[in-house]
């Protein structure tokens, strides 16, 4: 997993609410047995026709969508299914940030997981940004905060708080498997003393 | 004295392998992980990377239920797989079980069905444990007073690996349903509107604690759907403390203790509940007797109505959006929608009592000529319950397509599609923009108003059935 400290880029802004994980990645690509490849499959009922070639206007197939590491998604982004291929399709298309004003749970942690920086900023911050599409921002996760000039020449720097753990493995691109890991006493006391 | 606890708290706590820490999670020890052949495959990959064994093959159980043909086999004996890599995926989780030593339900066995309706079925699915699952309807098995949630592929991999999971705690939520349901008025209806009440977001965050006579009343499937429906309101578990309903359910089951021993683990169980003066972080109480049938008209489970109702107009460019996928003007009614597709099955509502709610009203009557109708039994268990009860012959007399079980239509990886531009009445969970095939038209409903729409052809409930006579 890619290590993720501080980054600037363009933007991306898909501003419909409750993006569910069925949008990200349809169930009809789940069938792999590993994630390779699968960013290209990502939004696939938006983004391609039935023959899979591009929609023609689509925002994700303008070649701007390619560059733009930060996705800037609706409102309760992510619900619905488990399916961790959600985040590893929007890292194999090239997102490494997600930024929405919500973000569903499991979508949350799977992306932690894998890799993927969830941010959640506040209503009326993330409303500004849903107006940007395409202006360069910068996320920085070792301060915690999001730096966005506006329009008016004004820089703003709204802070976002995350799990301390998930920050802590993002930066440096741990596998939080080895956390687990090193509890093995713990894990065997417990089974010992149940 | 300690502390007041929630059904919760009492759950979590019990299954601190470590505290959380400011800085870390907390780590959970995981009783049961249902195992299927979608989200797995990269889990297993992390023991072999790893070099590790699972380390508790006996809390593990597999099924074969997402990607599986719900068609018989041919003259060969041959599966009709939609694709070869969902063939290569079932064959990939046949391969991990037996290198690793985990039970699996493959086609061969009485029990194989899809994971939410097979776990509690076998009685695998016990009160008090803490139940995983790579698939967010985990929920479901909160139903018998457990904490059961769905998780990500990497996280499958973590419990496979330490039967543990990084974990830090949710706030904690009850809602207690008072009154009695009214009649024709199902646990499907009780669920829709209570995301309809949070909307789909408003659980986010959060356990939910169902309570209250409504809930209470429900017998252990519809306490299933209830809990199954928790995360389309966002929250990854719901629960319902056990109770005389549940104990029954459970006794006799196969992997349950049994006799004397079965009584006292009873015993044991009756006493998961939430302290009197437990603590939640919300509290919401509604009122089951004003209820009335519902179904979705918009692309997420929070979009939903009483049947009758018009159509509500739009208030904002995503419900817009929402009502030209779905094909509908605000204040139109409902009826007035032609059904291309109707679909009883899933692990929301693909259990015998479903079944029998459905065959019920399809008894004696015909689905309309236009209206494809698939009844999908949750599992092999209940193919044969239904089978015995002659339920198959109902659905077949009256025109519907009996297969076996599966996830199928519910999120169509196997190829049981609804086609771009179909409407389907769903006895699923999720009506997302092409959930059930790209481009098709979802709408959610009990079994009861699935089948009415089945013979009508159109949106109905079963009062609208009064003055269709049965033949």
């Amino acid at each position: 997993m890619q290590a993720i400290t501080k980054l600037t880029g363009p933007i991306l802004v898909l501003e419909q609410e409750n993006i569910d994980t069925d949008q990200i990645i349809p169930a009809r690509f789940l069938t792999a047995t590993d994630f390779d490849g699968i960013g290209e499959h990502l939004f696939a009922d938006w983004r391609l026709d039935a023959n899979g070639e591009p929609k023609p206007g689509h925002v994700l197939n303008e070649p701007r969508a390619r560059r733009s590491p930060i996705l800037v998604g609706g409102h309760n982004f992510g619900c619905g299914s488990s399916r961790e291929h959600a985040p590893h399709a929007l890292l194999g298309f090239g997102f490494r940030v997600v930024i929405s004003s919500q973000i569903a749970d499991i979508f949350r942690s799977n992306s932690q997981n894998v890799g993927l920086l969830p941010v959640v900023l506040e209503a009326d911050q993330h409303a500004t940004l849903v107006q940007m599409d395409g202006e360069e921002i910068t996320v920085d996760l070792e301060e915690c905060n999001v730096v966005v000039k506006t329009s008016d020449g004004v820089e703003h720097c709204w802070p976002f708080s995350i799990d301390p753990f998930a920050r802590h493995c993002l930066m440096r691109g741990l596998d939080r498997f080895e956390f687990l890991n090193q509890a093995e006493d713990a894990i065997v006391a417990f089974e010992e003393n149940r | 004295m300690s502390a007041a606890e929630s059904l919760f708290d009492k759950l979590w706590n019990s299954h601190l392998v470590k505290a959380q820490s400011e800085s870390t999670p907390a780590i959970i020890y995981i009783d049961l992980h249902l195992v299927h052949e979608v989200t797995s495959p990269q889990g297993f990959d992390l023991l072999r990377e790893k070099g590790i064994g699972v380390r508790r093959p006996e809390r593990t159980l597999a099924t074969l239920d997402h990607s599986t043909p719900t068609l018989p086999p041919d003259a060969n004996g041959q599966r009709p797989y939609y694709t070869a890599q969902a063939h290569r995926q079932v064959q990939a989780l046949r391969d991990n079980c037996k290198e690793y030593g985990i039970e699996i339900h493959d086609w061969d066995s009485p029990y194989r069905g899809i994971v939410h309706v097979m776990g509690p079925e076998m009685g695998a699915t016990q009160p008090g444990m803490t139940i995983v699952c790579g698939d967010s309807h985990t929920s479901t098995h909160g139903a018998f007073g457990a904490l059961a949630f769905g998780i990500g592929t990497t996280e499958v991999g973590h419990v496979l690996a330490k039967q543990c999971l990084l974990q830090s705690k949710p706030k904690s939520m009850r809602i207690k349903v008072d009154g009695r349901l009214p009649e024709n008025v199902t646990a499907k209806d009780l669920a829709l509107n209570i995301i309809r009440y949070l909307g789909m977001n408003g659980g986010t965050g959060f356990v939910i604690e169902y309570a209250g006579e409504a809930v209470r009343s429900l017998d252990m499937e519809g306490r299933m759907t209830l809990c199954n429906l928790t995360i389309e309101a966002g929250a990854r578990a719901g629960m319902i403390a056990p109770d005389k309903t549940t104990i029954d359910y459970l006794r006799g089951r196969p992997r349950v203790p049994q006799g004397d021993a079965f009584e006292e683990a009873a015993t044991v169980w009756l006493q998961l509940a939430s302290d009197e003066d437990a603590v939640f972080d919300s509290e919401i109480t509604l009122d089951a007797s004003s209820m009335r049938p519902s179904i979705t008209y918009g692309t997420d489970p929070g979009m939903s109505l009483d049947i009758g109702e018009p159509v509500p107009r739009a208030d904002s460019k995503s419900h817009e959006k929402a009502l030209e996928y779905m094909g509908f003007e605000g204040g139109q009614q409902m009826s007035e929608r032609n059904v291309d597709v109707v679909f009883i099955g899933s692990c929301t509502n693909g259990r015998i009592s479903d079944l029998r709610a459905a065959a019920n009203v399809l008894s004696g009557r015909k689905v309309a000529p236009h209206v494809r109708m698939l009844v999908v039994p949750g599992s092999e268990s209940v193919l044969r319950q239904a089978e015995s009860e002659g339920l198959h012959e109902i659905f077949s007399t009256a025109g519907a397509e009996w297969r076996l079980p599966g996830c199928s239509m519910c999120l169509a990886m196997n190829g049981d599609l609804v086609a771009a531009g179909e409407t389907a009445v769903s006895t699923s969970n999720r009506n997302f923009e092409g959930r059930q095939g790209s481009g098709s038209r979802t709408l959610l409903a009990s079994p009861e108003t699935a089948a009415a729409s089945a013979v009508l052809g159109h949106v109905a409930s079963v009062s609208d059935l009064d003055s269709v006579e049965i033949s």
